[in-house]
């Protein structure tokens, strides 16, 4: 025998892929075997350290890692075979990019000969996978593995977080080479995301934050990416300037939702104050978020009389859809703190009292105002009393896509980071079950519930299998209105309320489908019952498929139609048929 | 300005588009340029001109010049779109940044007789084109230039028997002893 055999870093492949997995502090991986990648369930079968989540399906297994990697700031971690394994990924690794969540897929692949060739369950997974991630690798050579393993890791989890996929064919998780541990040569020369803002920027921000007359605070996801430091930073920031703040659907938590200078969530389904405050400002500072869309409405319409100051690690986010005066390339962390030390030695508190007096008069609006009904519930008042029944625990939500979302996001308010895990930037139906088992694996003791629609729900249903098996008692507390809701009130606004195909004809019977999996079902439909059955579904300790069956035609106000500024929101109670027809005809022409 | 309704806001861009040549500094790796390639593709960018090959075989590193248009912001767009890739090591706007020269290659192959043969030849040493192939019938000419004066070549070769082009696309450098 070779002085080689001795070699502790000598090894297979495959045994390399776990071993990089214990020396990237990984304890949990989700996923789903197949032939391209039994060597490496061979090697996690033979240790301890990793604990390996069996999935229904691979794309319950990249939104379970996306949920778990969104509640821990960690990267998740996804394993699948080559072929369906690896295209049933796309859509979960989409999201992460979309979404900026740190997510490391490793893939199996046909042995190295045979690619090209059309061979069983062989597709071109770097070829298919490569406008979905950050980025991703092929590794023909064992001996390249240990560094690509490590640079994936890296990538995955630096700069602007993002998902990677490592490609890995069967012959290279056999062949045996030489493994290293995380070390800096490890990663692309090219590739060095900038942390620390320009100086001479920063000052110009404080100077135009200083004399702010009409300032907003704009937060998003990027602060809650970059870690508890920054949030703590940002709350500072708005104690220190006394500064009104909004956040998008992906930034809620950073701020509190119960802290006094909190406007609410922004955007097209956000609050009248938040969409007043962004279109009214003078001074806008945008942290970590990228002048989406759904934030934005009609971009030329978007805060015309305000001085944009944006801070962002990723430059491409800058000027993309707004042009701003003032950009910051940088982590907001890291900038937030160079902001507050200028701002602390130079500037003083402005008087912004007029400007909150503005604020109060569009907050007495009432923007999310509903109508109880003793009747029936409104899924708004069934999101409230979740909220109110889960308050001060030690809780976690995800969601679905739709409009059950929309109300989550206004309804149920955050108090800390990490706490909500909603699919944003993709808007994929089917996202909050898995990933509120990725979520419970992480916080074995937390309650963590997925707030979801009957149609999403049912895309993703397969996982709850999963969280039987594991243990994990997630609560799946479905806002069930017999629609896609979201797809119906866009049919009633825009398309002459012709249903077409968005209403679900036969539902499970979602109780004996919790049984039939071996959960707990429970179904209410008086709103005299709901709180007896939250109470019921938080104490018991297994999963719960909850059965919440809710006003079938309520619609999700307050609104931004299509193609309208932040200023031309539709309210709650404008919103009777004729002023919605008549607000949603004019955009019909113009838009 | 009627337009269908939508769950998208969208709007008419009026801004003119400008013409850039780029130059990416990148790591020669297998898949590099379908990553290049697929961002223009997947974000609607247009590729005018597009030229590739390793420069410095020992540090692995490929150049890749594109001729794109569009509006300032989507040139700005682009150019972070390509700086933020893995393997990116730099972007230089040649267009922008720095005066900068343009070259291309074409061989430009034309078939004829007689007065039109002549006339081929004579605009061919007007423009500076070498013959590289002769046959009886037909020339192949090489011929080095910018882009407009390579198109003004072949758009004078058209009446005269034009047969077939082949181009390199556009390679540029900067002018002056700086580098990249």
């Amino acid at each position: 025998m070779s002085d080689k055999s001795h070699d502790p870093n000598q090894m297979t492949g495959a045994a390399m892929i776990v071993r990089a997995l214990i020396d990237h502090g990984v304890t949990d991986i989700f996923g789903y075997p197949g032939g391209a990648v039994l060597p490496i369930y061979d090697e996690i079968f033979q240790q301890s350290e990793v604990q390996h989540i069996l999935v229904r399906h691979e794309q319950g297994a990249g939104h379970a890692a996306e949920g778990y990697a969104r509640s821990t700031g960690k990267p998740g971690v996804a394993l699948v075979t080559s072929g369906p394994g690896a295209t049933n990924m796309v859509t979960p690794l989409t999201d992460a990019l979309m979404d900026s969540i740190p997510l490391v897929c490793i893939s199996g692949q046909v042995p190295t000969h045979l690619i090209g060739n059309d061979a069983f369950q062989e597709c071109d997974t770097v070829g298919i996978t490569r406008p979905c991630t950050k980025h991703n690798w092929l590794v023909r050579d064992v001996n390249d593995l240990a560094k690509v393993l490590h640079e994936a890791f890296y990538v995955a989890t630096s700069g602007r977080p993002g998902p990677v996929l490592v490609d890995v064919p069967k012959d290279v998780q056999f062949a045996t080479g030489t493994y290293h541990p995380p070390r800096k040569s490890d990663v692309h020369r090219s590739y060095a995301p900038r942390v620390k803002g320009d100086a001479a920027q920063i000052r110009k921000a404080v100077a135009l934050l200083a004399n702010a007359k009409r300032p907003v605070i704009y937060s998003g996801g990027g602060v809650i990416n970059s870690g508890p430091e920054a949030t703590r930073l940002l709350r500072e920031l708005v104690e220190v300037t006394g500064f009104p703040i909004t956040s998008t659907l992906m930034g809620l938590g950073a701020y509190p939702a119960s802290g006094k200078n909190w406007l609410g969530m922004l955007g097209m389904h956000g609050t009248y104050e938040a969409n007043m405050t962004m279109h009214d400002c003078d001074v806008m500072l945008c942290v970590g978020a990228r002048f989406d869309d759904r934030i934005t409405g009609r971009v030329d319409a978007f805060s015309p009389g305000s001085k944009k100051i944006h801070i962002d690690i990723d430059p491409s986010s800058i000027n993309k859809n707004i042009r701003v005066d003032v950009p910051i390339i940088g982590d907001c962390g890291n900038v937030l703190g160079d902001i507050l030390q200028v701002f602390k030695a130079e500037a003083k508190k402005p008087d912004i009292k007029s400007w909150w007096q503005q604020i109060a008069q569009w907050r007495a609006r009432n923007s999310l105002y509903y109508k109880k009904s003793s009747d029936v519930i409104l899924p708004q008042h069934a999101i409230q009393s979740l909220f109110e029944a889960t308050r001060g625990r030690d809780t976690y939500i995800t969601t679905e896509v739709g409009q059950h979302q929309m109300w989550a996001a206004q309804f149920y308010g955050f108090e800390e980071p990490h706490r909500w895990m909603t699919s944003g930037g993709l808007g994929t139906m089917g996202y909050g079950l898995p990933a509120a088992v990725g979520v419970q694996v992480a916080h074995p003791d937390s309650l963590v519930i997925d707030i979801a629609g009957d149609a999403s729900v049912q895309m993703t249903m397969q996982e709850m299998s999963t969280a039987v098996q594991y243990e994990l008692p997630i609560k799946i507390f479905i806002l069930n209105n017999q629609y896609m809701g979201m797809v119906r009130q866009w049919q009633q606004l825009l398309h002459g309320n012709r249903l077409s195909h968005s209403y679900s004809e036969a539902l499970p019977d979602f109780v004996k489908l919790a049984e039939a999996y071996g959960a707990v079902g429970l179904q209410v439909h008086k709103p005299g019952d709901l709180d007896g059955a939250i109470h019921e579904m938080i104490t018991v300790k297994r999963p719960v498929l909850f059965d919440c069956r809710v006003a079938a035609l309520e619609n999700c106000f307050p609104m931004i139609p299509s193609g309208k500024a932040h200023n031309e929101m539709l309210l709650p109670e404008q919103a009777n048929d004729e002023a919605t027809a008549k607000a949603f005809a004019g955009g019909k022409a113009l838009v | 300005m009627n337009q269908p309704a939508s769950a998208y806001f969208i709007e008419e861009r009026h801004d003119p588009n400008e013409t850039h040549t780029l130059a990416v500094l990148v790591q020669n790796e297998p898949g590099v340029l379908a990553r290049v390639i697929g961002l223009f593709s997947g974000r609607g960018y247009n590729i005018e001109s597009l030229t590739v090959s390793e420069t410095e075989a020992q540090k692995h590193l490929s150049r890749i010049t594109i001729v794109t248009t569009g509006t300032p912001m989507v040139i700005a767009q682009i150019k972070n779109q390509l700086d933020r890739m893995i393997p990116v090591y730099q972007v230089v706007d040649m267009t922008q940044t720095r005066r900068s020269i343009e070259r291309e290659l074409a061989m430009v192959k034309v078939r004829g007789q007689g007065e039109h043969r002549v006339e081929a030849l004579r605009l061919a040493d007007a423009f500076r084109a070498r013959v590289i192939d002769a046959t009886t019938e037909s020339f192949v000419f090489e011929i080095t230039g910018n882009t407009d004066k390579i198109n003004q070549f072949i758009d004078l070769m058209r009446p005269l028997g034009l047969v077939e082009v082949s181009r390199t696309g556009v390679a540029a450098i900067g002018r002056g002893p700086e580098g990249m």
